[in-house]
């Protein structure tokens, strides 16, 4: 008899190194059929997505900031996803931060820049951890499956700022849904003259070098790798599985938190509606294709940011929709998925 | 007579583990057949691969004298056999009529109504108390396992096998399975039991076959048999050339009592009742049993993994704690434990296996010590001749050198008590022996050691007091010179009268 079976076998070195690339490739052909109905040539258009950028100052440095949320989001999954906690709440936990800047921002004016950014980060911070905070007990309290919890507590925190930014927020005199500006000296500095590239981005770059040290180098990046890759074996080993796992999800919802800070701090200076086009989302692609380290979510959130960026301006020059890059980047996520499972399972020949 | 289904030398390795040789058997139609061994015998893989889940590595399987291959549980679905594992397949949140024909393919349509009364038609023609809307999580173990016993006659098949069907249910529920089976054997099924349980050897079978080591020992007819002989088959009347520890001389000192532990499971029923027993410093105390009677529970509290409903365990006067294993390093408590895959992580590194269990060693402030830490488990690498790097995951290590781990970074902290469950399941010669070799060193320096294991022959010649586990309770105690096998197996298999 013929057939398929998958066997658990881990792939060998190289196969994990072509498992990404061969993930872009699927992504591109996928994309290229859709191009092929809204009727634009593909290659034209993975010129101007993946190269164009790079030919022009603005864009390249649009790259920068666009990864910033990504980076920061990617990490904070990351963090979770290492301790086996499923968190798909970082969008609301980045929307609970940037209301905490929003909130504490209008009042640091008397405060020296320093300080005023210290508190901006703390309290995005908190607010993050604070939002993550429920889903994480119920889970570690009552086995109640995180996925669905931090899923659905994303559309309340959204539905409560959007009440906030159309009621007591609204702007009198422009009706503009936005919440008070936040004070200069809780503003972040522009890191590059003449460009919207603002202090988040450091923030970002250290997020990536605390992830690295926690998981390589402490005792809880250990312990937390081992509640992540053996619930069981490692309360077998005296590790408290809860607290561990508690402690991943709130760092995770603290850092979704300050990506929150950085855009309203680094970008808008108040809190407007769709701060976030879904950065939470994408930030579970980031550290999903980066494969929850920190080398690898940077390149992923540079690559996802060119794949943004590209496909905005993309959709200018060339009349496709800009919703392109949403299509290319889930795409992504579904064939990095494939590829990951394929990294431990092979789908093998049944010999008779 | 002809053989509905017959086996033809056949032999199944796992690696180096040989978990069925040159098994020759025959089932006949209206037949109930007994498959009796000591656990670890070879019964579940033979019956895996009857049902199509393991390929023989050699040998052939006729049914109805026609040469077939069962390349998956489809092929021998097509071919009549059914077949009921200890691990139930059923999806909780459908009804039993759903579970039943979701089992069969074909067909995309449900017509609910139509499948309700056939599955009603099947359980009222093979008088099996089933409703067919009852949804299957709201159903206790012994409906559940009708259920599937319910979908295998609902595929038409003509064999049935068991694997170990009452090692799950109340007496109440074996009592009504026995009937049910009497009945499809009235009715022309073939039916093989596997079970390690004397008298219900003697009940439902008519004929027994014996497996030990992988083995078919012998084929009996249960009614010119009786439960001695079948004990003494089981568990080998030889004493094999084991070398037993001759070595009796034990501490005066208590180091260890257990009192009154008691515990319940999930479902009530009783696991463990009212277990005490001392171990004294230098002496190893062995309890034999068959699995499934209480030892996986017993360990689970004396390893600080589940809180006992009653009694205390006592170190050195002091209590154990039975929930917190931190605990367990300050008291110096070295466990081995039964299932070594929930003691190990697959995916890291030999090295971070070896410290994790006494992390706070290997870090300072929080910051771990890369530096010492490869330097132990090198050294424990040596030391324990584990055939790994530091590196390596620990996924990569075989059954031995996994053992060989786990002995290593428990046996390095030079524990007062060890617990040691199934030291050497599943593990080769050489590495069995050196296991051994390890815990009668750890008994020389003073150490109480207590030894859970299924395989008699191990127990029997570490150990220096042996206690006899049945249904979560203490049977019996021997020293070890006063154990026999006859005896030992006879308590095992619940037979009070050998004590
Ligand atoms: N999938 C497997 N891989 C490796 N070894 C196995 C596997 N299944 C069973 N074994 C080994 O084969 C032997 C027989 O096991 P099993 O058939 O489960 O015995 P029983 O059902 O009689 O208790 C044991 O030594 C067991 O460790
Ligand atoms: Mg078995």
């Amino acid at each position: 008899m013929f057939g398929l079976k998958i066997e658990r076998a881990p792939a060998s070195l190289l196969q994990r190194f072509m498992i990404p690339i061969i993930a872009v490739a699927i992504t591109f052909i996928l994309a290229s059929i859709l191009i092929l109905i809204a009727g634009a040539n593909p290659l034209e258009v993975f010129y101007e997505i993946l190269f164009k950028p790079f030919t022009k100052r603005t864009s390249r440095i649009e790259i920068l900031v666009q990864a910033t949320p990504l980076i920061l989001t990617g990490v904070a999954v990351a963090f979770a996803f290492s301790a086996g906690y499923y968190n798909i709440g970082a969008e609301g936990q980045l929307y609970a931060g940037a209301l905490a800047a929003a909130l504490v921002g209008p009042k640091l004016a008397p405060l020296p820049q320093f300080m005023a950014i210290i508190i901006m980060l703390l309290a995005g911070f908190i607010a993050g951890a604070l939002w993550a905070l429920l889903p994480a007990l119920l889970k570690v309290k009552l086995q109640v499956d995180e996925v669905v919890t931090t899923l659905l507590l994303n559309s309340v925190i959204l539905f409560f700022i959007s009440a906030l930014l159309n009621g007591i927020w609204r702007d009198p005199i422009s009706g503009w849904p936005k919440s008070p500006a936040i004070a200069r000296s809780a503003e972040f500095p522009q890191i590059m003259a003449r460009s919207r590239l603002h202090f988040g981005f450091i923030i970002a770059l250290l997020s990536l070098l605390a992830l690295w040290w926690v998981l390589k180098r402490t005792r809880f990046g250990l312990e937390l790798k081992a509640v992540g890759l053996g619930k069981e074996a490692a309360r077998f080993m005296n590790i408290k599985v809860a607290k561990t796992m508690l402690a991943a999800a709130l760092i995770s919802g603290g850092i979704a938190g300050i990506a929150g800070v950085s855009e309203v701090a680094g970008l808008h200076h108040y809190l407007i509606d769709g701060i976030s086009p879904g950065y939470g989302y994408t930030g579970i692609i980031v550290a999903t294709f980066g494969s929850l380290n920190a080398l690898g979510i940077a390149f992923a959130g540079l690559f996802l940011a060119l794949i943004d960026t590209g496909s905005l301006s993309a959709s200018r020059s060339l009349g496709i929709p800009a919703y392109l890059g949403d299509v290319i980047q889930a795409t992504l996520l579904l064939a990095t998925l494939v590829a990951l499972l394929l990294n431990n399972y092979q789908i093998r020949r049944k010999d008779a | 007579m002809q053989a509905l289904v017959k086996l033809e030398n056949i032999s199944k390795y796992f690696g180096s583990v040989i978990a069925n040789e040159n098994i020759h058997l025959e089932i006949f139609s209206g037949e109930a057949l007994a498959l009796l061994g000591e656990n670890g015998a070879g019964k579940t893989t033979l019956s895996k691969m009857l049902f199509g889940m393991y390929k023989p590595s050699q040998g052939a399987i006729y049914i109805n004298n026609r040469a077939v291959k069962l390349n998956s549980p489809k092929d021998a679905i097509d071919h009549g056999i059914g077949f009921v594992s200890q691990h139930f397949s059923l999806v909780p949140s459908l009804s039993v009529a759903e579970n039943v024909v979701l089992a069969k393919e074909g067909g995309a349509i449900l017509d609910l109504k139509k499948i309700n009364e056939q599955v009603a038609a099947t359980a009222k023609k093979f008088g099996l108390s089933l409703k067919p809307q009852a949804i299957v999580s709201e159903l206790s173990v012994g409906e559940q396992q009708r259920v599937e016993i319910l979908k295998a006659l609902y595929r038409e098949c003509k064999l049935l096998i068991l694997d170990e069907p009452t090692a799950v249910l109340t007496p109440q529920d074996v009592r009504a399975l026995f009937k049910t089976l009497k009945s499809l054997q009235e009715k022309g099924l073939a039916i093989i039991i596997i079970t390690h349980k004397l008298d219900e050897v003697i009940e439902i079978s008519d004929r027994v076959a014996i497996l030990r080591h992988g083995k078919l020992v012998s084929t009996e007819i249960t009614k010119e048999t009786n439960a001695r002989a079948l004990a003494n088959l089981m568990v080998g009347r030889d004493t094999i050339a084991v070398s037993r520890n001759t070595d009796h001389r034990v501490d005066e000192q208590i180091l260890f009592a257990v009192k009154d532990l008691s515990l319940k499971n999930k479902r009530g029923l009783k696991v463990l009742k009212d277990i005490s027993f001392n171990i004294h410093a230098s002496e190893i105390l062995g309890i034999a049993g068959v699995a499934g009677n209480g030892q996986t529970e017993l360990l689970r509290v004396l390893n600080g993994l589940q809180k006992p409903d009653r009694g205390e365990a006592v170190l050195a006067k002091q209590k154990l704690s039975f929930n917190d294993s931190q605990h367990y390093n300050n008291l110096q408590i070295g466990r081995i434990p039964e299932d070594r895959h929930k003691a190990t992580i697959a995916d890291l590194s030999v090295a971070e296996n070896l410290v994790l269990e006494h992390i706070e060693d290997f870090s300072k402030a929080g910051q771990l010590s890369k530096k010492a830490i490869n330097q132990y488990a090198n050294k424990l690498i040596k030391d324990f001749q584990i055939k790994a790097k530091a590196n390596d995951k620990a996924r990569t290590l075989s059954g031995g050198n996994l053992q060989k781990l786990i002995l290593a970074r428990t046996l390095a902290k030079e524990p007062k008590l060890l617990i040691v469950a199934q030291p050497t399941r599943g593990v080769d010669v050489g590495a069995s022996e050196y296991v051994h070799q390890k815990l009668l060193e750890q008994k020389r320096n003073g150490a109480a050691i207590l030894l859970i294991s299924d395989d008699l022959d191990e127990v029997m010649r570490l150990s220096d007091r042996i206690l006899v586990i049945y249904e979560g309770e203490i049977m019996a105690e021997f020293a070890a010179e006063d154990a026999s096998r006859e005896g030992l197996g006879l308590l095992m298999a619940g037979n009070r009268d050998a004590a």
